[in-house]
């Protein structure tokens, strides 16, 4: 199992790569800066499980908060209205 | 004129489905049996569970309190069985309102909510709700103040998601049952409110 590398409340970015295969980080949070809200555990990586591979070692996933305006430009309403996302840790830089 | 007869030739998924059902019968992996039992229990499930849970909540401060931070293991406590679902329960307030979604398909807290209903599969929801959550709402009749901040929940790897409603006004001394009446599925999905009725 992978040791967690962030805790809730610190920042992070969601790295902006576009790999093939079962990925369950989507397009269009990719690059994107945002909070922890909290760890939610350690999960089989599902890029791995897709290929029908073990999974392991198991990766830390997150709830990451996001700014709606800050991954919309165009987007209206109210300022902290926010959008909650599930990353793996080695999503997240 | 258009026949409107029951017989309807297989799609390609459903031959699929039916091939490799009968291909593991056939083996010897499954039986028929397991098969309707298997379908029977997914049947079994409503959204009535997801309402029961959602009263108690209402009802019993320290229930809610075990939901909010464990939601799997305070519904094993109400005797639902939760198998490989990671439960996160979301509370709406005054100042926030939570809705869920599945951007990549689907995910859904079946155990809770049984079956997810088509527009929340549907490309429109699942594109939109991430997006201008405002919009979508208001076209399910549910106008929220710029008050009130929003928070869509995407439900993108293991953890599945039920919205806590408030507790309408006007519902003081009701019974659990019939607080649970007024629970919907769209209320626990979050692009709806209880009403008394």
């Amino acid at each position: 199992m992978i040791a967690a590398r962030f805790k809730p409340g610190e920042k992070v970015r969601v790295r902006k790569a576009y790999p093939l295969g079962h990925i369950r980080t989507p397009y269009y949070i990719r690059g994107h800066g945002g909070v922890i809200e909290r760890l939610c555990g350690s999960f089989g990586n599902p890029e791995e499980l897709a290929q029908m591979r073990s999974g392991e070692p198991k990766q830390p996933l997150y709830r990451v908060r996001f700014l709606q305006n800050e991954v919309w430009p165009e987007y209206r309403g109210n300022p902290e209205d926010a959008l909650e996302v599930e990353i793996f840790q080695h999503w997240l830089e | 004129m258009k026949d409107n007869g029951d017989y309807q030739p297989y799609s390609y998924f459903q031959l699929m489905e039916v091939s490799l059902r009968e291909l593991l019968v056939e083996k010897g992996v499954v039986t028929e049996a397991q098969v309707e039992a298997a379908v029977e229990d997914i049947r079994s499930r409503t959204p009535e569970r997801g309402a029961k849970v959602v009263a108690r909540a209402w009802v019993d401060g320290s229930f809610k309190q075990k939901l909010l931070e464990n939601g799997s293991r305070a519904c094993e406590e109400l005797g639902l069985d939760m198998p490989a679902l990671r439960l996160v329960v979301m509370e709406n307030t005054s100042s926030v309102h939570n809705m869920v979604v599945c951007t990549l398909c689907s995910c859904y807290p079946r155990m809770l909510l049984g079956l997810p209903p088509e527009w929340y599969k549907s490309r429109n929801y699942r594109s939109r709700a991430v997006r201008e959550p405002r919009a979508v709402l208001s076209e399910f009749g549910l106008q929220l103040s710029m008050e009130t901040k929003i928070r869509v929940h995407d439900s993108t790897a293991d953890m599945r998601y039920l919205v806590l409603p408030m507790r309408p006004a006007g519902t003081g001394g009701w019974s659990e049952e019939r607080l649970a009446s007024i629970v919907t599925r769209d209320c626990m999905i979050g692009v709806a409110v209880p009403k008394p009725n």
